[in-house]
């Protein structure tokens, strides 16, 4: 099995350690992960504030590091979704097709493919799982609230084998956080407004961290927890997968 | 000089963002608005969930709704067919304007200064009120809801609940203005009493009433519309002459598909399990005039397009404005169209693109709106499409576009990308006023995150490679 992680931009800039948990992660789970190191982007802040026109090198750049891979797996659900629907190229499409098939968040990679049976971290915490939209609705990683259909939940599944885990419980267990990208700024007061509704649903329930598959989300809560010097913080699902070992 | 002008019109007009700023001035009211709107989108929940294959009925009804869709041409012959033989008169109008004038015209014909109307999103699109009172003809607004917004001089904020962005306390206020109701009482109860004695005289006096269509069926040349207070029933029965307008999407091919749709319109809206009436009018009563106005205004334009002409499918049932986390924060008019909300936001660019070049944007893609939908209809996809359109047409600020174009320049460059974080986070650790200041929207109510001292990049190079 040929892996490789897909790192997004902002989180190998901002936020190293969750690239760090997610790669120590599949290899504590025997595998051998490669990480190109040319990777940047998946195209994504351009496409959804209307430029998808802008993203064809970058698209080809990501083939170009990708190629010959058997997984490709991310700590996103977001940027997962956006190469599934969204990587074309008009050198390589079928190498794109076939890419786009190959592209995984980890948790639905930990889920589907490894079916992994049991995790060995511990984390003494009460816990807010925030189940990122793109992850959620449009990967399909749980269940949403929307639809008539049986639940599910591939991060509440993992988080679940965690030793000294607490998930508390939310009111709303699947609205937006509202960070949404270029939304985040340019919609700055309703944005805010969705975050801090967010995050008092966490806080309402004794929550000591915020976690979710977007790290996207989690800055977003993150910058309002601060905000409101709240001593509750957040962290990335692979983070708790990985973390007293 | 072209890009200054756009830079010039996203700053100076009120855009949706602008205007969901101020809305947010008030936050216990959005709270309070936010709430209300959760509270409906809880009850379509629990309504839809007591309804066996749920999921199988919106299967049904989008699939119906694409063979509409796919056959429009043929169906609006055969209703017209249909409804001519029942004895009502069949006009059609190209435009928003050519429907207002037919309107007018059989209004005039039968020398008429006062006419009510039961709700109609379409006669709101089409501006139909300000038309006909600017010819001096005087529309009273039927539906409670709309009565308030009417008598506020505002537009509803909301396709099914018009008026709830207004508190009662409020209404009690508007009333005792208007109908002279004591001042200071909001009991819902004492006031809605007060609205029933008021329309009731409009209602008794006019000779004229128009009405919305939710559906008209091909098969019978009948039209069925939805009301939870008979006050269609109410206008129609008294008056010499029934206009119903519709566009020209509210076909369904039989009547037994109603009871697809029937199903799913009342839940999707409020969750009750069925609008209190349900009312069928095939064909005029005796002595009575009835028309039918189909009305275009764009929607030939949207069926021909690919990617937006699924949004033909919508019945106006308003799940997407409760679920949508956006519109629950903003209010109803800061979307500045009759529809609002997330289906609002695909209509709207469709009939004028620059005016509304900012809706597409009023979303995070949560996709809450798609899945809600009773006839699946890919709002949050059509978004982002009108997003790639809107750009392509220049509706785009030129600082967005040189900032973009520089993104998608570094981010295909990696070795320029891997200087700019590393330079990125030199600045912010170093220099944070730089980033964090009042010009950063960001940082006016969030934190910057903190810096670390290197990419993962780097790590992996130091941790992994040199290993």
């Amino acid at each position: 099995m040929k892996v490789a992680i897909f790192i997004p931009c902002y989180i190998n800039q901002f936020y190293p350690q969750v690239a760090i948990a997610t790669l120590e992660l599949l290899e504590k789970l025997g595998l051998t992960v490669s990480y190109p190191e040319k990777q940047t982007c998946c195209g994504q802040p351009m496409a959804n504030a209307g430029f998808e026109h802008l993203t064809g090198s970058c698209n080809n750049l990501f083939i170009e590091n990708f190629s010959g891979y058997d997984y490709i797996i991310s700590p996103s659900g977001s940027c997962v979704l956006h190469i599934k629907d969204h990587l074309h190229s008009s050198i390589k499409e079928q190498d794109a097709i076939s890419m786009r098939a190959k592209v995984y968040e980890l948790t639905e990679f930990l889920t589907d493919i490894l079916q992994v049976k049991n995790i060995t971290s511990k984390f003494y915490h009460k816990v807010g799982l925030h189940q990122s939209c793109h992850g959620q609705r449009g990967l399909k990683l749980s269940q949403m609230s929307e639809l008539v259909a049986p639940a599910f939940s591939k991060p509440e599944h993992l988080l679940r084998m965690v030793e000294g885990l607490e998930l508390v419980p939310l009111d709303r267990k699947d609205e937006c956080c509202g960070f949404g990208g270029t939304f985040c700024v340019g919609e700055e007061a309703v944005s805010v407004k969705m975050g801090k509704d967010r995050v008092a649903d966490h806080l309402q329930y004794g929550a000591e961290f915020i976690t979710a598959n977007d790290m996207s989300c989690l800055m977003h809560l993150e910058g309002i927890l601060k905000r409101q010097k709240s001593p509750t913080k957040v962290i990335h699902i692979a983070e708790i997968l990985n973390a007293g070992v | 000089m072209a890009t200054d002008t756009t830079i010039m019109n996203h700053t100076t007009t009120s855009d949706h963002a602008t205007l969901a700023d101020k809305f947010n001035l008030d936050e216990p009211r959005v709270d309070w608005h936010d709430k209300t709107l959760w509270f409906i989108r809880k009850k379509r929940d629990k309504a839809a969930a007591q309804v066996p294959d749920w999921e199988q009925l919106r299967e049904s009804a989008s699939q119906i709704k694409n063979n509409v869709l796919s056959n429009l041409h043929s169906y609006l012959l055969e209703f017209e067919k249909n409804a001519q033989k029942n004895g009502i008169t069949v006009h059609w109008a190209v435009t928003a304007k050519e429907h207002n004038q037919i309107v007018h015209s059989i209004i005039q014909e039968k020398g008429i200064a006062q006419v009510v109307k039961s709700k109609s999103m379409l006669t709101e699109e089409c501006h139909l009120n300000e038309y006909l009172l600017a010819q001096g003809i005087e529309v009273i607004d039927t539906d409670l809801g709309e009565r308030i917004v009417q008598l506020a001089g505002e537009p509803p904020s909301h396709i099914v609940l018009p008026c709830i962005h207004w508190k009662k306390e409020e209404i009690g206020e508007l009333f005792s203005r208007h109908l002279g109701t004591p001042e200071g009482n909001s009991d819902p109860q004492f006031l809605t009493t007060a609205a029933r004695i008021h329309l009731r005289q409009h209602f008794l006096s006019s000779r004229l009433a128009i009405t919305g269509v939710n559906f008209a069926v091909a098969e019978t040349g009948e039209i069925v519309v939805c009301t939870n207070e008979g006050n269609a029933d109410l206008g129609v029965q008294l008056a010499d002459v029934h206009i119903a307008c519709m566009g020209i999407e509210k076909i369904i091919p039989q009547r037994k598909h109603l009871g697809i749709f029937l199903r799913l319109l009342a839940r999707s809206a409020t969750g009750q399990p069925i609008t209190t009436y349900s009312s069928h009018f095939q064909r005029p009563r005796k002595g009575q005039e009835m028309h039918i106005v189909l009305v275009d205004n764009g929607r030939s334009e949207r069926l021909a397009s690919n990617d937006f002409r699924n949004a033909l499918k919508c019945i106006r049932c308003g799940a997407c404005m409760n679920t949508c986390p956006v519109y629950r924060r903003s209010g109803g008019h800061s979307y500045r169209y009759a529809i609002a909300g997330p289906i609002g936001a695909i209509l709207a660019p469709g009939l004028d693109m620059e005016k509304h070049a900012d809706l597409p944007f009023a979303s995070t893609l949560c996709g809450s709106c798609s899945h809600v939908c009773p006839v699946k209809i890919d709002i949050h996809d059509q978004l982002y499409k009108w997003r790639q359109v809107l750009v392509k047409n220049g509706h785009v600020s030129g600082t967005k576009k040189v900032g973009m174009k520089g993104l998608a320049f570094i981010l295909s460059h990696p070795g320029l990308y891997s200087r700019a974080g590393a330079v990125g986070r030199w600045l912010m650790k170093h220099v944070p006023g730089l980033i964090n200041n009042k010009f950063n929207p960001w940082y006016k109510q969030r934190e910057m995150p903190d810096v670390p001292k290197q990419s993962f990049t780097k790590w992996y190079q130091q941790n992994r490679i040199s290993k």
